[in-house]
């Protein structure tokens, strides 16, 4: 009742606010007033300026300090990309002497498989060989191994802050209470709000990309490692107080390898981020395949896009199956001491081995260092040829497809989300979210509505939001049944599992490519993008919720007579829904941080407002339109977990 | 005979919950259960005093909750006491720095977990040798300890197993070896067995007495097993809702239970399995002919047989191996089908 009403009234004002507006000739019902509105913007620019222009810590400037820090990046960076591409040289431009050359491409597809084998078999190795063969093969080796270096040294970083960061959380309970509303921050804001301000304190170059890879990617690593140590058994943890460890004997030698298998998923989990960001950070440059898929895609180059976005896939799922092969990795006897060094780590010798002797070769013949342009193949042009081929063909199937969805549903749901009042918006926020958590939440959500309106940015806050809606509407409405279906039936699992462990792979920018080319810009290329990627929480929650109901509670049904649908309708969905409604979230967090990247297809939300910003390095406004995405999430992530803690709560399941 | 007491606790309290010490102090040190459910606190361990001796095995009994485990974590400082005093070899346990606490740890005590604590990242030689590595106890020293540890728990050739490779029995066989190679004094178990099958059990129960008879620790071992209780212990404590009810040794918990608690627990427990025959001998043994001599400290149960066979009494020897008084069958049947009060 409550909630039909709210969303009665809703409905009336936004079918009638111009309306109102025009009969009252009161145009603030439709228009936060001008003269009200924060200059916030401004004063974050200022103070930017100011902090990397005048600020002083006594001994040294704000300016000396990013420069520090940039060196620290910059140095094992550049060590990094020497060693993989670009050799060793002494000297500036023209007068560069080289004096080693980079590794040969054959030692580094022999490195990465011999690291597969001792992380799993030989099934592996021959999977991380074949990845990256392919990027030699397909021309790619150059950009590729100018992103592998930005990835060997932003996951180290991200790992091992992530890792400090949450042992300290570990330890003192204070740093975990101080550091959930900023995670929670640096995961919702969307990425494109922080380039700004990096951009601004570390110019434009892979220092900066990196920073913004770092920051980007590290947040998961301390909540897992959080977790991990928290969830290292009570008793293994008194066993090693019981044997007299010291504190840090406690930390090294029980606590984190018992929790390795958890932190190793972090680890993966910062790698997968890490090349997620590899085409926004080549914005601020990065370099590499992330910037020949913008370039591609600035110039509408089908085929260079696609090229280069495969390669990052590959390298993807090469990196994801090798690290996510070392989390379940059991651990192997030790080798006897006895026998010479080379049997012992027959591993570690043969690469080492392989190294020296391919690099050394590639000094007297090229063609070992890399794969000669000769042998390379090249199928940009097919792929425009092919893309062209389907647009002609069936230009007016997909035409028709894109024309139905954006009459019956998208336009619908856009004038509605568009006509809301922001007053009533703000109003409607505040009821809904404190009817589910409680006043306090419910004046927060009011007053982050608020600050969106009073930034001049209720308009285009409400694109994002119909945006989000639509989205999550469709992608629900495909993954929770193939969820159910995959909870059901091993086969349909296995089938589907692998799909969805695909999608996940792909960098998320990966997926506007053969939209676009399909579709052309606009909010259905976006809404087709965002579905694409927010449709694995839905499956996998849906699937898991299936799966975890008691089995007894089953068999209870079924010797009750329910028919097979019974017993999904009755038994199966009211149990699984604490689940769904979990998929339900992250769908949403995942479709809002999808959607502020498809600004580049067009859209004219709030992803818009920051990407404008990026071009104009406009840090006032990029880090507001970014916060305004930021409470847009938090306001959804915390209605729906409270709804799913509710229903958990119903069913006494915790 | 004296023997002299090893670990020793007086008015231990553990209270869980907001402020445990004011609570305490608010209620002049001895809230009642009442109290305790007026401030929503709970107490987990209410006034415990416990003697522990040299070289017995002293069993802390009691249902889940009824404080046994945060009885025992407190007697080892793995949870600190909200107030009480405990002293082991004279020392006040609760007064240690981390320092002294850590030394005494390395040196003097060892625990068992119920379910095993190994860790996974190392094999049963490493776990076994682990806390002589932690103390720094070169590699080839402390592997060679450890070798002879798991060859006295019976797992030799399995030095190079890693914990999941291993059934329970095995691993808790790691647990031991783990808690006994430093050579500790005072021995903690917590419910050792209780993760495992139950024939798997009985067969650890063996190896662990088996064990003590060639180690003489001093030993605080948990169970919920009032059984495993009778089986192995010197001494019982029966403890409910935080409070100890009783301690005794096993014959008279059942044949003089305290409260009605533990008479109420100890009802079904068959007489004959904890009644010893210098219980029920008749005093004194007259000039004549018997079937042979028995020991005193034998439960009756396990002579029934015997006793059943023969046509004469048999004598009962005291500890030194006098004869001290006279038993027959019928005595042990009444006891076995329970015919006349004990």
């Amino acid at each position: 009742m409550f909630w039909l009403g709210l969303f009665a009234i809703t409905w009336g004002l936004s079918q009638f606010s111009f309306a109102i507006y025009k009969a009252l000739d009161a145009r603030w019902i439709v228009r936060f007033p001008k003269k009200y509105e924060l200059p916030l913007d401004s004063w974050i620019s200022s103070a930017m300026t100011w902090l990397v222009e005048d600020a002083h810590f006594g001994l040294f400037t704000f300016r000396d300090l990013t420069r520090f820090i940039a060196a620290v990046i910059e140095l094992p960076y550049q060590f990094v990309r020497s060693l993989l591409i670009d050799g060793f040289s002494v000297g500036q431009g023209q007068q560069a002497i080289e004096v080693a050359p980079s590794i040969s491409w054959i030692a580094i597809i022999g490195t990465m498989a011999v690291i597969a084998l001792y992380a799993r078999n030989a099934g592996l190795a021959m999977l991380a060989a074949l990845c990256f063969a392919y990027l030699a093969i397909f021309g790619q080796w150059e950009s590729a191994m100018v992103t592998l270096a930005s990835v060997l040294i932003a996951v180290p970083i991200g790992v091992t802050g992530g890792l400090l960061l949450g042992i300290l959380s570990y330890r003192h309970p204070w740093v975990e209470k101080a550091l959930r509303p900023i995670l929670d921050l640096m995961q919702t804001v969307p990425v494109f709000a922080y380039l700004v301000p990096i951009l601004f304190l570390f110019g434009f170059g892979p220092v900066s990309a990196l920073v913004a890879t770092v920051i980007y990617a590290m947040p998961p690593m301390v909540r897992i490692a959080t977790v991990a140590l928290q969830s290292v058994p009570e008793e293994v943890k008194e066993a090693g107080r019981m044997v007299g460890c010291k504190p840090h004997q406690q930390m090294w030698k029980v606590m984190v390898p018992t929790a390795l298998p958890s932190l190793m998923v972090g680890v993966n989990q910062v790698i997968m981020l890490t090349l997620n960001m590899v085409i926004i950070a080549s914005m601020i440059g990065a370099g590499g395949l992330g910037y020949d898929v913008l370039t591609s895609l600035r110039r509408l180059d089908i085929g260079g896009g696609i090229e280069a976005g495969l390669a990052i896939v590959v390298m993807a799922i090469a990196l994801d199956r090798v690290s996510q092969a070392f989390a379940i990795r059991r651990v192997r006897p030790r080798p006897d001491p006895a026998q010479p060094i080379y049997q012992r780590h027959p591993l570690i010798s043969t690469s080492v081995a392989l190294i020296v002797i391919s690099t050394l070769l590639g000094i007297y013949l090229p063609g070992f260092r890399l794969l000669p342009e000769s042998l390379t193949i090249t199928t940009g042009s097919i792929w425009t040829a092919m893309m062209e081929w389907i647009n002609v063909t069936f230009f007016d199937f997909f035409e028709a497809i894109k024309t139905f969805f954006l009459t019956t549903l998208l336009l619908p749901v856009k004038r509605f989300f568009s006509g809301i009042p922001w007053a009533w918006g703000v109003i409607v926020v505040g009821l809904a979210a404190g009817r589910v958590g409680g006043w306090k939440f419910g004046l927060m959500s009011a007053a982050m509505t608020l600050f969106i309106a009073a930034n001049g940015l209720w308009a285009k806050a409400m694109i994002t939001v119909y945006l989000v809606s639509v989205s999550v509407l469709i992608a629900s409405a495909i993954g929770i049944p193939l969820g159910i279906w995959a909870g059901q039936s091993n086969r349909a699992n296995s089938v589907i599992g692998a799909m969805i462990d695909t999608l996940q792979t792909l960098p998320s920018f990966v997926y506007l490519i053969p939209v676009v080319m399909l579709f052309r810009v606009g909010d259905f290329s976006a809404m087709i993008a965002v579905v694409l990627y927010a449709l694995a929480p839905a499956v996998r929650y849906a699937a898991h919720g299936i799966r975890s109901i008691d089995q007894e509670l089953i068999e209870a049904g079924k010797v009750s007579g329910c028919t097979e649908r019974q017993i999904l309708l009755r038994i199966k969905l009211p149990l699984a829904a604490p689940s769904l409604l979990l998929g339900l979230n992250q769908t949403i967090m995942l479709a809002l941080s999808m959607l502020v990247i498809t600004a580049l297809v067009g859209t004219r939300d709030l992803g818009q407002e920051v990407y404008i910003a990026l071009t104009k390095a406009n840090t006032g406004q990029g880090i507001i339109a970014g916060l305004s995405v930021a409470f847009i999430a938090i306001i959804a992530d915390r209605i729906v977990a409270a709804l799913a803690r509710n229903s958990q709560e119903k069913l006494g399941v915790k | 005979m004296e023997r002299s007491v090893k670990l020793e606790c007086r008015g231990v309290w553990k209270i869980f919950g907001a402020h445990p010490e004011t609570f305490l102090k608010k209620h002049n040190g001895a809230p009642t259960s009442k109290d305790f459910e007026a401030s929503h606190v709970v107490g987990a361990v209410r006034d415990a005093n416990v003697q522990v001796f040299q070289g017995e095995i002293f069993v802390i009994m009691g249902l889940s909750g009824s404080g046994k485990s945060t009885l025992v974590r407190c007697l080892s400082r793995l949870v600190e006491s909200t107030a009480g005093e405990i002293n082991f070899e004279g020392r006040d346990l609760l007064k240690m720095s981390n320092a002294e606490l850590i030394d005494v740890r390395r040196k003097k005590m060892g625990m068992v977990f119920q379910h095993f604590a190994l860790l996974p990242h190392l094999t049963v030689l490493q776990n076994a040798a682990f806390p002589l590595e932690v103390q720094g106890v070169s590699q080839n020293e402390r592997e060679d300890r450890a070798r002879q540890m798991i060859e006295t728990v019976g797992l030799k050739g399995r030095e190079d197993h890693y914990p999941r490779q291993l059934s329970g029995g095995q691993q808790q066989r790691v647990g031991i070896a783990r808690s006994l190679v430093a050579d500790p004094d005072l021995w903690f178990l917590d419910e050792p067995f209780s993760a495992l099958d139950p024939l798997i059990r009985r067969e650890m129960q063996d190896e662990f007495l088996r064990l003590q008879s060639m180690l003489h620790k001093t030993i605080v071992f948990i169970t919920h097993d009032f059984d495993e209780a009778i089986r192995l212990a010197d001494r019982i404590a029966v403890m409910k809702d935080g409070c100890i009810e009783q301690i005794d040794t096993p014959e008279n918990l059942v044949l003089n239970p305290a409260t009605p608690y533990v008479e109420e627990f100890t009802r079904h427990i068959p007489r004959a399995k904890v009644i010893k025959l210098s219980s029920i001998m008749s005093k004194g043994v007259p000039e004549g002919e018997y079937a042979g001599d028995l020991d005193g400290h034998l439960a009756v149960a396990d002579t029934v047989h015997q006793l059943d066979e023969a046509d004469l009494p048999f004598r009962v020897l005291d500890e030194d191996g006098k004869p001290v008084g006279t038993i027959d069958a019928r005595a042990a049947v009444d006891i076995m089908i329970g015919r006349t009060a004990a």
